[in-house]
């Protein structure tokens, strides 16, 4: 189908979760590789598994700056997309792998794990750990807009991809940025959704402000980018209703 | 009229038939009685409030399991819980001027507490914070499509729960647990106590303690709702209601054929929504001033901007 986004995805150190959460879309991955997706490579859910040229591309996993070929792998996929998509905690931040010491086997050698913003430009993040398959999915049908959309089309899909754009700014995160970032700046207004996003749990709510358990946290950055106070792009977020529908109707 | 009651499909004022129900809500219980209707119908299989200490005592397995030591809970520190009955609702009822972070339960719901359809009532900015966790679920994994009912609360400020205990026992001279009832309106913060007294204050005393968060907060009648209600613009005991999205107007057309709520024009009522709509411009302006003001807050140096 000639109206296709075309779209690879990339995997490197990463443990597959982000791969699975895509997966967990269902019947909705298959509408979306049926009617708007052109998987033109992935190691785990296409034939094909070598970089190619396409529209937008989905990066799993930290780079480790001692494997040649995902340093190779990272600058390809750059080279050939045109949009590159860090998908989940370790592409964005280094997540887990940001404590590697190395010493596994089989390549104990492989000791240096950095967020994919270190060696390219990254043009959005879904940050998380695992990142969630609504998210990914709402950013594959923008990303589709974006592309092939109409002029109207495209400007929601700018508007509302716009705020992961700029996470891409940072390469690093941490429960500490709600400290930093939100309450240090005197926004927090102690919602509750930092908590409710910490995979891990090192996040509570002690008299209506998070509370950071900072030994547990692996750094995937979900509590920053889910609080309102981390972004909100009042004229996108006010139009939930219209948006949801539209997207749950793409995906019928 | 202006954008700053945000967009609804219809208005009007508005109290619970329940007259037992009434006797522990807030104003004209629409938040109790919503929640109770739509879990009796299957709408919701549960709902996340605010309870408190004596709710936590009585359902323990309701509440968010955090490293909370319930016992040392205090008098009007909101818990946030999940709710399956109108007894619980009830014990919940009723407003709670401290930080409640609901939102926090959101996605505990539909995990160990096993919800389908969850119903969840807060502030403003918690509202937004569901909208948020519907359109970029970054952490809020298998949550959007179980979001059945989000009931919204007007809200002027909010408060940390250090604040208010030194409103009511530094300035209202009263001890926490003699407390029945707070409320702010007719600008006062009012406390009354279970054994009849009233104390008033202005809410010149109030403003320093609110929380920081709330000044930079550009909404005051939970635009983002599928339903929202407060006390403003209704007469005593009865309330505000806006009904807002589809979902909102199905269980509201729904509860109303059901006869849970008796209503009155908006337009009939005093003082209508007329002070609403000042009260907003109001909170607006004054929070969009203080954004500016963050623009240049140092010397050559601003402050974040959420908001872009
Ligand atoms: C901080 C705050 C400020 C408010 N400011 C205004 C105002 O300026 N103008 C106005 O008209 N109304 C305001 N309200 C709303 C008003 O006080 C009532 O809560 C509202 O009218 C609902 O009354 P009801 O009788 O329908 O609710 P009820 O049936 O009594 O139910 C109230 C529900 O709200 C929940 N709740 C209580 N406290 C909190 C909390 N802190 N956070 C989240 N949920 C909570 C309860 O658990 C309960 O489920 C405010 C409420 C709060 C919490
Ligand atoms: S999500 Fe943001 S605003 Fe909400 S409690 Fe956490 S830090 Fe505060
Ligand atoms: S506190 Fe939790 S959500 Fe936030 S970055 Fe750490 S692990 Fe992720
Ligand atoms: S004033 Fe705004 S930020 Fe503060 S509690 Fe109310 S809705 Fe939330």
């Amino acid at each position: 189908m000639a109206d296709k986004i075309t779209v690879g995805y990339t995997h490197l150190s990463g443990c597959t979760g982000c791969t699975v959460a895509l997966a967990d879309n269902y019947a909705g991955l298959l509408t979306l590789l049926d009617k708007y997706v052109d998987l033109k490579y992935m190691p785990t859910l296409a034939d094909a598994r070598h970089i190619q040229q396409v529209d937008v591309s989905f990066v799993e996993g930290s780079v480790c700056i001692n494997d040649k070929l995902a340093v190779e792998e990272i600058k390809e996929t750059r080279e050939k997309s045109a949009i590159v998509v860090a998908l989940g905690g370790c592409a964005c931040y280094g997540n887990i792998t940001r404590f590697t010491r190395g010493g596994q086997q089989n390549q104990p050698q492989h000791e240096s794990y950095l967020p994919i913003g270190d060696l390219i430009k990254v043009d959005v993040y879904i940050p998380g750990c695992a990142p969630t398959p609504e998210l990914i999915r709402n950013v594959a049908v923008m990303a589709y807009l974006l592309l092939k959309g109409t002029k109207e089309q495209k400007d929601l899909a700018t508007a509302f991809l716009t705020p992961l754009m700029k996470l891409a700014a940072k390469n690093e995160a941490c429960g500490c940025d709600l400290i930093v970032d939100v309450i240090n700046q005197g926004l927090c207004m102690g919602c509750g959704s930092c908590a409710a996003s910490c995979p891990v749990r090192a996040i509570t709510m002690e008299y209506g402000k998070p509370n950071v358990e900072r030994d547990l946290c692996i750094k995937c950055g979900a509590c920053s980018a889910q609080c309102p106070r981390g972004f909100f792009n009042t004229d996108v977020i006010s139009q939930y209703e219209a948006i949801n529908e539209a997207i749950m109707a793409a995906l019928q | 009229m202006g954008a700053e009651l945000g967009n609804y499909k219809s208005c009007v004022s508005a109290r619970s038939t329940d007259k037992e129900l009434l006797k522990h809500a807030q104003d004209g219980g629409i938040v109790t009685q919503l929640f109770a209707f739509a879990l009796e119908e299957g709408i919701i299989d549960g709902a996340i409030v605010a309870a408190n200490k004596e709710f936590a005592a009585k359902y323990p397995s309701k509440c968010m399991q955090d490293s909370s030591n319930f016992d040392m809970i205090e008098p009007w520190r909101p818990i946030p819980a999940i709710v399956n009955t109108k007894a619980e609702l009830l014990a919940a009822a009723g407003t709670k001027y401290n930080i409640s972070p609901n939102v926090s339960l959101l996605k505990e719901a539909t995990r160990s507490f096993g919800l389908d359809k969850v119903g969840i009532v807060g502030t403003p900015c918690q509202m937004q914070a569901v909208r948020k966790a519907q359109l970029y679920p970054v952490g809020m994994r298998n949550v959007g499509a179980s979001i059945a009912l989000a009931v919204g609360i007007f809200c002027m400020e909010n408060f940390p729960y250090q604040s208010i205990l030194q409103l009511v026992e530094d300035h209202a001279a009263m001890k926490m647990e003699s407390v029945k009832k707070m409320e702010i309106g007719k600008g006062k913060f009012w406390v009354y106590g279970k054994r009849g007294q009233v104390v008033q204050l202005p809410l010149k005393i109030t403003h320093k303690y609110e929380q920081p968060g709330c000044h930079v907060c550009l909404d005051y009648v939970a635009n983002l709702a599928d339903v929202s209600t407060g006390s403003v613009g209704s007469p005593d005991g009865w309330s505000t209601v806006m009904v807002r999205s589809k979902i909102g107007d199905s269980v509201w057309g729904k509860a109303m054929a059901a006869g849970c709520f008796e209503t009155q024009p908006i337009e009939k009522v005093k003082p209508g929504l007329e002070l609403v709509t000042k009260l907003a411009n109001e909170k607006i302006t004054k929070n969009k001033k203080t954004l500016e003001g963050r623009a240049t807050f140092g010397v050559g140096k601003a402050l974040r901007n959420p908001y872009i």
